[in-house]
């Protein structure tokens, strides 16, 4: 009964749905306040209502009711509480229930706090938000409908693939789509803005902080995908440029582009066409993230054809919703305005560099992962792995880290170089001094490795020298720097915090690529090896049987300069349902890097292979995002922000406005 | 399905934007399998990370638990062992299985677009950034020169006759 209600919910949710789309959308046409009042009401109610629909089917997940088809082909009754909970969006249905739910949490969001929108662009923009929930509502009742029934109901479910039974997997798909359906509020902007023909500085705030949260939650998602492909996978490795990950990776750097054009829209009302067509292909990005990875489209285009019924309803709705909004963008945007000059070397040519460079990193992204779908269409068969995508991004982003730290210190309008240069000199002599060390210390690993940390520690270096210069350290008093430092705007710590934990996050990754260490070998209880400074003793396996999974753990004591400092406890697992092995990591953390273990197959000799390895500092990797986040989420509590509609431009900027 | 080798490759998970790069285990190189001199088998290594495991999603041979994958990485160090150059131990393999197996396609004509698509679109928003900043420098010259231009004969007269009907 329940999961009836759940059902009904949803059919009426797109029924809502459709009369948000609708009703507000013609008020704003012809005027009518009434109609367009309609859109905040409707807007909580689908939400309401999807919740309802989304707690439904969580309840059967939670009490494993085995007559509903989804819970079925994902769950078990064995299996803990919260990988049942987390079942419900390990699924394609269970995950596009989800995603609308976060869609129309987001649309209900804007209503709610967009008191002080203009009332046609309010309309507009629940209403195209509303158009999506139509079309995914639609989408999932035809095809993918997760509260269908099956009779009889077996005895007991066929389980969720125990790699995924994991606390950061668990709770990376909420995130990844909070991130994806985000930029969906950047998106309906962008096309209620294109309807009404008009965009000024005013619009790009509103937009700002919505694209800002969605950037903060796919960061967020990804990183933690990539943190569990560490301690997962069995060898540290921690992106693999899957076309997975590509599809979270491409709206993240479109995101990312957009957040920084939307700053020079909203202060010089510059980029106003370009942070349009921006806003509306990351989310074309996301929608293709969304859709290709489950339609199976990335592993061969003709698993596309074992379900054209699915393949084909993704194909129409990106064409309607991405296509239409170019078709849009191609026939309004020149009634948009351009606004605000300035010369190449300012705060804006630097964001505009920005833009080019992310810009060619997504393009490169798009071209490598789809390129093999394109050439197996016509015939040919080529893989685009990492080695591609190492050899064409990875350079792309040199020349970006190496302008970031310039451009907080670039006047908007026009800017003086080698002042901003002369404030950096600190910020370089402190990579200097790392390139050096790195040199010395380095024996093994690629000679530009030192040169590429070099760069990172620049990119951190920079970040907290702006803050140093706003708040005059060094030629101001102590109290006046202090309370400059407590005066500095949230947004300008934010960004400063930002662009460090991205500094903290490429060093991250050149220590981990260019320096780590691995040794595979077979011990027997009592031997011992070494390891990136450690000492490993190994002291046997023992068996042991988990809630859902039977287990081999292997022990060792690590020691290092004769001191015990932990014993790591590698496993193999095997798991009941579906039965399927896992290995999971006996991990050491420190500052200087991760000591990783792993326990392999038992030899005819009474050994077992093991693998060793140490991965310096790849805790600055996800440090680094988390960072990032943060920085986002101060930049969020700004008061510009907070305050939301922007007054008449009234209180004059210096040369050094805040940048974010 | 590839699902099916359970536990030996790194088989993405179709989930909605999920980045589900599902494996059991992808720890590759078997000690058994490494060879004794360490400049080859750091070449073996290198040689691995660019081949594809034909029967794996997007995964390295020197990623993958799957037997083909073993006998790949035992094929390399089989040709380096019998002296083979890394390009000639490339074009051995490629032989064998195609362009598919590497992870890094080829540059031809079939990857054009391919290879050059990242600095093409590279120059075309270099580009345009750079018409954007002069047309925006041109625009604002030339209402500074319009400023200053007076009024031609014909626009006088023009204006005349509008301010009269007024």
């Amino acid at each position: 009964m329940i999961i009836e209600i759940g059902h009904f919910a949803l059919v009426l949710a797109v029924v809502v749905a459709t009369c948000q789309m609708i009703v507000p959308f013609y008020g704003a046409q012809v005027r009518d306040a009434r109609l367009m009042a309609m859109a905040q009401p409707a807007a909580i109610v689908q939400v309401l209502l999807l919740m309802l629909a989304f707690l439904a089917l969580t309840h059967a997940y939670v009490v494993s009711d085995f007559s509903v088809a989804n819970v079925v082909q994902n769950s078990h009754s064995t299996k803990p509480l919260i990988y049942r909970i987390s079942g419900v969006w390990g699924n394609h249905e269970g995950s596009l229930l989800l995603w609308v739910l976060i869609l129309a949490v987001f649309g209900a969001a804007v209503a709610v706090f967009g008191g002080n929108l203009p009332l046609t662009l309010k309309a507009n923009v629940l209403s195209v938000q509303a158009s999506i929930a139509v079309a995914f509502g639609i989408f999932m009742l035809l095809t993918s409908n997760p509260f269908e029934r099956v009779d009889p109901a077996p005895f007991d479910g066929r389980g969720l693939n125990p790699i995924l039974q994991d606390p950061a997997l668990a709770i990376h798909p909420p995130f990844l789509y909070a991130g994806y359906v985000g930029l969906s509020v950047s998106f309906s902007f962008a096309v209620a803005a294109l309807i009404e023909g008009r965009t000024d500085a005013a619009w790009a705030r509103w937009v700002r902080p919505w694209t800002l949260a969605a950037w903060m939650f796919l960061t967020i998602g990804i990183a933690l995908g990539s943190w569990w492909a560490y301690y997962e996978l069995g060898w540290g490795g921690w992106w693999f440029w899957d076309p997975v990950e590509n599809a979270s990776f491409m709206p993240w750097l479109a995101g990312t582009a957009l957040l920084h054009s939307a700053l020079v829209m909203e202060r010089r009302e510059a980029l106003k066409v370009w942070t349009i067509l921006l806003a509306i292909l990351a989310f074309s990005l996301s929608l293709m993230g969304t859709f290709l990875v489950r339609s199976g489209v990335l592993t061969s285009v003709h698993a596309f054809a074992v379900d054209p019924e699915r393949g084909v309803a993704i194909l129409v709705i990106m064409a309607i919703f991405s296509g239409g909004a170019l078709t849009l963008f191609a026939a309004r945007a020149h009634e948009l305005r351009q606004g605000g000059l300035f010369a190449p070397i300012s705060r804006e040519g630097g964001l505009v560099f920005n833009n080019v460079i992310l810009t060619t990193a997504t393009a490169t992204v798009l071209i490598g992962t789809l390129y093999p779908l394109a050439a197996e269409a016509v015939g040919y068969k080529i893989s685009v792995g990492a080695p591609y995508f190492n050899l064409t991004f990875v350079p792309l982003m040199v020349p970006l880290l190496l302008v970031m730290p310039f451009g907080p210190f670039l006047a908007w309008k026009r800017a003086d170089l080698r002042g901003a240069a002369e404030r950096l000199t600190v910020a370089a002599g402190v990579a200097a001094v790392a390139l050096i060390v790195t040199f010395a210390m380095a024996h093994n690993g690629p000679w530009l490795a030192p040169v590429m940390l070099a760069i990172g520690v620049f990119v951190m270096a920079g970040a907290v020298s702006e803050l140093a210069f706003r708040a005059k350290v060094g030629s101001a008093s102590r109290d006046e720097v202090l309370r400059r430092f407590s005066n500095l705007p949230r947004s300008v710590y934010g960004t400063s915090l930002a662009h460090f934990g991205v500094g903290m996050m490429v060093v991250g990754i050149v220590g981990t690529s260019a320096y780590r260490s691995e040794s595979v070998l077979v011990m027997k209880p009592g031997d011992v090896a070494e390891i990136g400074g450690y000492g490993l003793k190994f002291t046997g396996v023992t068996r042991q049987q988990g809630p859902n999974f039977s287990e081999e753990i292997g022990e060792f004591v690590v020691t290092r300069d004769g001191h015990e400092v932990i014993r790591l406890t590698p496993a193999k697992r095997v798991y009941n349902q579906p039965p399927q092995p896992t290995s999971e990591a006996g991990i050491h953390a420190s500052w200087r890097g991760d000591l990783y273990t792993v326990l392999g197959d038992g030899q005819d000799d009474g050994g077992r292979v093991i693998r060793l390895y140490f991965h310096p500092l790849v805790r600055l990797i996800w440090i680094g995002a988390l960072v990032m986040f943060f920085g986002g989420a101060l930049s969020l509590t700004d008061r510009r922000l907070r305050v939301g509609a922007p007054s008449a431009r009234s209180a004059p900027q210096g040369s050094l406005a805040p940048a974010e | 399905m590839l699902a099916s080798a359970a536990g030996v490759c790194r088989v993405v998970f179709a989930a909605v934007g999920l980045y589900l790069a599902v494996t059991a285990a992808a720890h590759a190189v078997q000690p058994g399998e490494r060879l004794a001199d360490p400049g080859l088998e750091s070449r073996a290594r290198a040689l691995s990370a660019e081949l594809r495991c034909l029967v794996c999603q997007n995964q390295s041979i020197d990623d993958s638990d799957a037997p083909l994958a073993k006998d790949l990485r035992l094929l390399v160090r089989e040709r380096l062992a019998a002296g083979d150059t890394d390009g000639q131990v490339m074009s051995f393999v490629v032989e064998r299985y195609g362009e598919f197996v590497l992870l890094r396609p080829t540059f031809g004509l079939h990857t054009l677009l391919l290879w050059l698509a990242p600095a093409l679109v590279l120059v075309v928003g270099i580009a345009l950034a750079s018409r954007t900043l002069r047309r925006s420098r041109s625009t604002s010259s030339a209402i500074a020169v319009n400023d200053e231009r007076p009024l031609s004969a014909d626009e006088q007269q023009r204006l005349d006759r509008l301010m009269r009907d007024v």
